[in-house]
């Protein structure tokens, strides 16, 4: 929802420390998930994420969260789904080129990544997205990483 | 200027050291000279006599040409065409890859065909939306954006693989480019932004219209201080300028084309004169020459919609090339004198100029 998203970005700073918390937790669990197996849980988590991602940031789902380097404010509710910042077009009111009656993603992800404490990560250039990881969960797979470059950590210090 | 190493038309200079291209622009950019480039209108034809036409009115002026790729969202003949055929006399082309209509396998394939045909310069943009465009109804694509296109660029060039890791057989040899809108918000970010751009790989830009001067002169300061324009990796920045016909079609062209600013000041300019389109491209003019007085800026990019017959007289007037010549085909060989040797221009001398070729 456009009001809500817009909130979330105001409140940018609270949300990186949300997700700063609730990330090791649960990379922590990853026993579990593994109990389980990701596979299995990859449907019913990549619901709750949908859920709770599309109500707070208009989640596209595209699998690959960028959200802690765009001010919390989602990349793919851009017209032209930029993964970088905004394009010329933007009207001097501020609002996107495509959809005039929209504030521009990227100049909310700007006002978002000032409030932030690692908020200068709006400025590392990144990928494009990848279309394979549509619909998946993004979070099962940060979570992953991280426990696995844990216990690769681990491995190189025996 | 004319280099010792002179090709035949349509062949390769050979790449002097620190250079990535083997193109014309790339060698008077970091010459130090004052670098003038402009766009060529597209035909909505598929006659190729058309295209050389258009060309020609610009002989003798700029260093190189823009192909512009469906700009505005409107449908031409596309730059990837207009590039081949004017490679082929010797042009210099730069040429423009929107992330609009095309993924990057189709993008690639077409960075690797305009290198073949002699392209030297492509510039890496984002595109207009396809509301702004004669068919708002096609599919935007935008599978890559202007700066993820000039990292895959850069990779195809410098480690010689396509996006997938896929080795090339020989790498495509551009000079990379992209644009920058200092006067679109957020101003803050802009010159952070044109950072990332370099981050990214690219080597030159070409501004939005400028109509704005303390405005440019701010960014350009700020472009100076993060550092951009310094060390083998600096950036060369050519400012896009262009003649308003009028105050009614700028004031059109303020509310409909995006990201274009034009201050109130400028309509009322045009709005007090007596001949407004010749009043445009003076204005053109003292742009032209109060942007080359600001530090940092490496030459100009002059769009002239519909006014290409005037960019000669524009550049000439404004006295940037110092009597400089850049190539055009027949200038080494040509029995008339450029008039810009003359030190005079008229257009009808232009047009004779055409007719002869």
């Amino acid at each position: 929802m456009y009001a809500v998203r817009r909130w979330v970005v105001r409140h940018s700073r609270g949300f990186e420390f949300i997700y700063r918390v609730f990330e090791p937790v649960i990379a922590r669990l990853d026993p579990v998930w593994r109990g389980i197996g990701y596979a299995r849980v990859e449907r019913p988590v990549t619901a709750v994420e949908r859920a709770v991602k599309g109500f707070l940031f208009d989640c596209k789902m595209c699998g690959q969260c960028a959200l802690s380097s765009t001010g919390m404010s989602c990349p793919m509710n851009c017209p032209k789904t930029l993964r970088n910042g905004p394009c010329g077009g933007v009207r001097a009111n501020g609002h996107c080129e495509v959809k005039p009656e929209m504030k521009c993603v990227w100049a909310e992800a700007w006002a978002g990544s000032q409030h932030m404490k690692n908020g200068r990560k709006i400025h590392v250039v990144q990928k494009p997205v990848d279309y394979r990881l549509r619909d998946t969960s993004s979070w099962l797979r940060v979570v992953r990483q991280i426990a696995e470059r844990r216990v690769a950590a681990q491995g190189e210090q025996k | 200027m004319r280099f010792d190493d002179e090709p035949t038309p349509g062949e390769a200079l050979p790449i002097l050291p620190g250079h990535v291209s083997p193109g014309r622009l790339e060698r008077v950019l970091r010459a130090g000279k004052f670098a003038v480039t402009t766009e060529i209108d597209p035909p909505d034809s598929a006659d190729p006599d058309e295209v050389f036409k258009r060309a020609a009115i610009f002989d003798g002026y700029v260093d190189a040409i823009n192909a512009t790729d469906g700009s505005g969202a409107n449908c031409h003949m596309s730059s990837v065409g207009v590039c081949s055929l004017l490679t082929r006399r010797g042009y210099a082309m730069v040429m423009q890859i929107s992330c609009r209509d095309r993924n990057r396998i189709a993008i690639q394939g077409e960075i690797l065909g305009g290198a073949a045909m002699g392209v030297a310069n492509i510039l890496c943009l984002t595109g207009d939306g396809v509301q702004a465009g004669d068919h708002p109804q096609a599919k935007p694509v935008f599978d890559l954006d202007s700066m993820s296109l000039l990292e895959i660029a850069r990779g195809m060039r410098d480690d010689a693989h396509f996006e997938s890791g896929r080795k090339l057989a020989v790498p495509p040899r551009v000079f990379l480019g992209a644009a920058e809108n200092p006067f679109a918000p957020p101003f803050d970010w802009r010159p952070h932004r044109l950072a990332k751009k370099v981050a990214a790989g690219a080597q030159f830009i070409q501004t939005q219209y400028c109509y704005d001067v303390p405005r440019l002169k701010s960014f350009m300061a700020q472009v100076r201080d993060l550092g951009l324009l310094e060390g083998p990796n600096r950036v060369f920045i050519m400012v896009g300028v262009g003649p308003l016909a009028s105050a009614k079609s700028a004031t059109w062209i303020r509310e409909h084309v995006p990201g274009v600013h034009i201050p109130d000041s400028v309509i009322k300019r045009l709005a007090g004169a007596e001949k407004q389109k010749a009043e445009g491209r003076k204005l053109c003019i003292d742009l032209i020459q109060e942007i080359r007085e600001i530090e940092g800026v490496s030459g100009a990019h002059v769009m002239a919609y519909r006014q290409e017959e005037a960019v000669a007289e524009i550049i000439d007037k404004s006295g940037v090339l110092e009597g400089r010549v850049p190539w055009y085909p027949g200038r080494d060989h040509g029995s008339t004198a450029n008039p810009a040797l003359q030190g005079e221009l008229t257009h009808t001398q232009t047009e004779k100029q055409r007719m002869e070729a």
